[in-house]
């Protein structure tokens, strides 16, 4: 068994947030006090209570308005940057049946911002209080339990997909094959590499900046360290294409 | 809906115009998208981008209240290039009959206009009738005075110039959108529309939905999978309470209300039942007089017809513009009457002209305000503006329970009555709304008792005790009164059906009064099971092919699913589309296959379009109080001084009131404004402001407008702005974004903004308050709803 994967048909997405308030629901987690600030995105950007946020991105392409919504969460790395910067033990696991990425409350020890900047992503946030590290489990209770993470449960559309990574990866190539037919620059979004595989119907980044895997040079808190990760880790293509 | 919501996916062209489906009505996207992933066009026509623009295939803007404009240039589009389906249109449609010459159309009025008394004379439009009073035709469509020339005629005005002039939508943009959409006049392709408030809250309506049925009549897309016009309730059991007869102007089943003019039962019945001298016309109402008889004895089972038609309030002249949602505040607001009760509304936020209701409910001696959470309308008293020292108002605020606490039905869009268990037990001491009443009506019943006072008989005999036990609401008991009992033993033909029994279906209801009925159209949904209560996945192959399930819940009538499915074949029987069968004539067994047929009869034995008196759809429409084929009109708010279709500039017969001045061409209030919802908000906004993960999502009143709308005020993304209007005012915060775009509209650049109608000043705090502060008290001639989807406002920096 090779774990398990979401696909996450962006073709699919209307943004109608029933993941991002799922996640809020079954994780228990408070509302924060948000503003309209212009967008209808909100909260405004993950959180250390928002695991889970649905990314509005608008562009004019000659003359023509496009709007791109992305759900963003941990893409839960086959090979995960952020615990192999982990410095305290237990603090990050990786559960081998399912390929979860867990952050436990040992987090708390860690050095957050080499955390955050060993994600390609820009995934995890720290409580200011309790210090600890959160992000997406992967609803491993959940998963583990037979049950859909929450956010795909909730899908009224079937862009969000979860099961057994080879059925993942196959449903990805298939969807792919199809959506290519209408959107030609459609591509599934870093495969090989993580456990939450977008299907991007254009470039990955007018959806969002992190929606592909970032280099390290353009993220933040690049450290020595977080350099170092970068070099221990697996050469991967970027894209399918 | 004529149709369901799985059936979208059989659609290959799906237009959505006047709604924003997939942020307000999420789950039908699922439908819409496997639609689109089998190949169909989807088509979004509106004012804004959203959501729903971003997952069509075509998008177009139009200005907000131009839509007349738009169709009316699609069937001229269709007439000129004579893309109808003609079988169809000749076979199933009134485009081939007579109308007299009585019937005139000059300068933007019908004939028959009243100008005094703002109303027309129906009797000016009818059908010339031969011998046998059955309407004259020519089915070669060429007569002058046929519906089909006549509709030629009316539609050749509406040339593509004209409409881009008057509704911003380029030439080019028109034609690629009537080239897509006609395209469904195929036998083998179906077109549907799926539309929202953003049709019904004109002052032109219920005419907006009438232009494209007339279309879909056209093009042969009513009755078929995939087809049909598509209402997208909006709110979730908004189709249950239309059903049931929430509204003034009918009783439960669409029966019409008593009126003080039809003083018996006889003479009601026979206002109110067509009558057909074409044998071939089902003209299923004939039968209005059973389902009327029914509910009376519902109402009161031990009192004789007349009598108990007797009891019934009667409406006195005046239709929408005497009893509709803004009239009544227009009364409250004159001190006409001194009680009122807010029962799961929020008038304060939800009406029109805010301002106008919430001091109109200062006038109040009481009011019974039964909600969940705290709200705009209890507690009017202390809202903005208010001074509590001098407002007499007493209220009682009755907390109630949530609807998932409650056991009973909803319908949705597709008719599907759905049985719902309760979830957890009521919070508190909160009482379920049933039970509110049923506590409420023994209390009056004991004070008749006690006090008399006048007409106690319908108080102290109406047939109560069905409805509840104990005090305590039954959701069972209430089904089974609503579907009806047969109250003596009655034979129909060989089956004699003993009293006590559940009426199996309306064919079954009696005019004498041996039965019960609460809602005819309900009838057969609670008989020996509560079929509403049905999970059970058991299909034909035929049903498979189109996604229908019979047996997963009950639709009204009968269960069928797509009403007017015998319109889906040719008049021998045999479907247009055979790969999408709704029903089929099965000759050897001599019976309809598929879904619920219209009628069981042979299919050349009757019309399918059975309930109208004729048996035809209606391209042609008499009924309606505003004309036979639907006209342009500006809404009462605009922002030209006329347009290009005639010089009546608004709907001569839309509901408005004396003393209210309109923004029309007004310099302060230069931009058009529309009001919609947001995926995170219900209504008003009265339960989900309430709720954290929802208000944390879309917390403000915010006000979308162009970026060079936004130049042109100095706003920037995300500022402080001030949207007023001749009623009041309100702060939002500005979106700035290329999803608006200014319009070319005679020449002129026009500017639209939009606001969401969600907010309200109780909560947050920081919120905002009503769109509809905003908003003017008109309405549509027909149904009263008002206008709040196109009217003019100003728009500052704070």
């Amino acid at each position: 068994m090779n774990g398990k994967s979401f696909f996450v048909d962006l073709s699919r997405c209307t943004a109608c947030r029933g993941c991002q308030v799922s996640c809020k629901q079954w994780k228990k987690l408070p509302a924060e006090k948000t503003v309209n600030t212009g967008s209808h995105q909100n909260p405004a950007d993950l959180s250390f209570v928002t695991l889970k946020v649905v990314r509005f991105q608008e562009r004019v392409d000659k003359g023509k308005v496009r709007w791109f919504f992305m759900p963003d969460q941990c893409r839960h790395c086959v090979e995960a940057p952020c615990k192999m910067a982990s410095g305290v033990e237990g603090s990050i696991l990786h559960d081998e049946k399912t390929g979860a990425v867990v952050y436990t409350d040992l987090t708390a020890q860690e050095d957050f911002e080499i955390i955050r900047g060993a994600c390609p992503y820009d995934i995890p946030r720290q409580d200011p209080v309790t210090k600890r590290i959160s992000k997406c489990d992967m609803c491993n209770d959940r998963v583990t339990a037979g049950m859909l993470p929450a956010c795909v449960k909730t899908c009224p559309t079937g862009a969000m997909n979860f099961g057994d990574r080879d059925a993942m990866l196959a449903m990805a190539q298939n969807r792919l094959a199809e959506v290519k037919k209408k959107w030609p620059k459609a591509q599934l979004v870093n495969p090989d590499d993580v456990r939450v595989i977008f299907l991007a119907v254009e470039d990955p980044a007018f959806y969002a900046k992190n929606l592909l895997a970032q280099a390290p040079e353009t993220r933040r808190f690049a450290s020595r360290r977080d350099l170092l990760v970068q070099l221990l880790r697996p050469v991967k293509s970027m894209t399918s294409v | 809906m004529t149709n369901h919501w799985i059936d979208f996916q059989n659609s290959d062209c799906i237009l959505i115009m006047g709604s924003n489906a997939a942020e307000n009505h999420p789950i039908c996207w699922k439908w819409v998208t496997k639609a689109q992933e089998k190949g169909a066009l989807v088509i979004h026509v509106d004012p804004r981008f959203t959501r729903t623009s971003a997952k069509s295939d075509m998008h177009f803007m139009l200005r907000s209240g131009s839509d007349i404009a738009v169709l009316g240039g699609l069937i001229n589009y269709i007439v000129n290039n004579d893309l109808i389906f003609k079988d169809y249109v000749l076979n199933y449609t009134n485009a081939s009959f007579l109308v007299t010459d009585k019937f005139a159309f000059q300068d933007g009025l019908f004939a028959g206009y009243d100008g005094q008394k703002r109303s027309y004379d129906k009797a000016a439009w009818a059908f010339e009738l031969d011998a046998n009073g059955v309407p004259k035709k020519d089915p070669s469509l060429k007569d002058p005075r046929c519906v089909y020339q006549l509709l030629k005629k009316h539609y050749s005005r509406y040339d593509l110039k004209k409409v881009a002039e008057i509704s911003g939508m380029p030439k080019e943009d028109l034609v690629k959108f009537y080239k897509a959409y006609a395209a469904t006049g195929k036998p083998d392709k179906a077109g549907t529309i799926l539309y929202a408030m953003g049709w019904t809250q004109h002052t032109v309506g219920v005419q907006n939905i009438r232009a494209m049925s007339m279309i879909q009549l056209l093009l042969g897309n009513i009755g078929v999978a995939g087809g049909g016009v598509n209402a997208l309730r909006g709110e979730s059991n908004v189709q249950g309470s239309t059903d049931q007869g929430l509204l003034f102007h009918i009783l439960p089943g669409y029966l019409p209300t008593p009126a003080s003019s039809l003083p018996s039962l006889a003479v009601y019945n026979e206002k109110n039942t067509p009558v057909s001298k074409d044998p071939k016309s089902a003209n299923w109402w004939q039968n209005r007089p059973k389902y009327m008889a029914s509910f009376l004895k519902s109402m009161w089972e031990n009192a004789e017809l007349e009598q108990a038609y007797s009891w019934m309030p009667k409406l006195d002249p005046g239709g929408s513009g005497a009893y509709s949602w803004l009239a009544l505040f227009d009364k409250m607001s004159k001190g006409q009457f001194k009680g009122f009760f807010a029962w799961g509304m929020n008038p304060a936020c939800s009406g029109a002209n805010a301002n106008k209701t919430r001091q109109a409910m200062a006038n109040l001696d009481w009011m019974v305000n039964v909600n969940v959470f705290e709200n705009e309308t209890g507690w009017f008293w202390q809202g903005p503006g208010m001074d509590p020292k001098t407002i007499k108002t007493e209220v009682f605020f009755l907390p109630c329970a949530v609807s998932l606490e409650k056991e009973g039905s909803i319908s949705n869009s597709g008719r599907w009555m759905q049985w719902r268990y309760p979830g957890p037990k009521p919070y508190a001491e909160t009482r379920p709304d049933g039970d509110i009443i049923a506590l409420l009506f023994k209390e009056i019943q004991a004070l008749y008792k006690k006090e008399k006072g006048a007409l106690p008989e319908p108080i102290l005999t109406a047939t109560w005790n069905k409805t509840n036990k104990h005090g305590e609401f039954d959701a069972h008991a209430t089904a089974k009164l609503v579907n009806g009992t047969f109250l003596k033993d009655v034979k129909i033909g060989d089956k004699v059906y003993k009293k006590g029994e559940q009426v199996p279906s309306f064919a079954s209801l009696q005019a004498d009064g041996s039965t019960t009925s609460g809602n005819w159209i309900y009838c057969g949904s609670y008989t020996d099971k509560n079929k509403a209560a049905l999970r059970d996945l058991k299909q034909t192959p035929e049903q498979a092919a189109i996604g229908l399930f019979p047996n997963w819940s009950w639709a009204w009538p009968v269960n069928r699913r797509i009403i007017y499915n015998r319109a889906s074949c040719d008049p021998t029987g045999k479907p247009w589309n055979p790969a999408k069968a709704v029903v089929a004539w099965n000759a050897a067994e001599k019976k309809w296959v598929g879904d619920v047929p219209d009628g069981g009869w042979a299919p050349e034995e009757k019309y399918p379009f059975i309930m109208t008196k004729e048996g035809f759809g209606q391209i042609y429409g008499p009924g309606l109080n505003d004309g036979p084929f639907p006209e342009y009109y500006e809404p009462l708010e605009c922002p030209v001084a006329s347009h290009p279709f005639s010089r009546q500039l608004h709907n001569p017969t839309a509901i408005a009131f004396e003393g209210e001045d309109k923004a029309v061409c007004d310099p302060r209030y230069p931009f058009v404004c529309s009001t919609y919802r947001v995926t995170e908000h219900w209504q008003t906004g009265v339960l989900t402001r309430w709720l954290p993960w929802l208000i944390e999502a879309e917390p403000q009143m915010f006000c979308e407008l162009s970026p060079e709308l936004a130049k042109l005020r100095g706003i920037g993304n995300g500022d402080k702005v001030i949207v007023s209007s001749l009623r009041g005012q309100l702060w939002a915060v500005a979106i700035v974004t290329p999803r608006l775009k200014p319009f070319k509209v005679q020449g002129q650049t026009l500017h639209q903004v939009g606001i969401p109608w969600h907010y309200g000043w109780i909560h947050p705090k920081d919120g905002g308050d009503a769109a509809n502060l905003l908003s003017p008290s008109v309405g549509d001639p027909n149904t009263g709803i008002p206008e709040t989807k196109a009217f003019m406002v100003n728009v500052r920096k704070a």
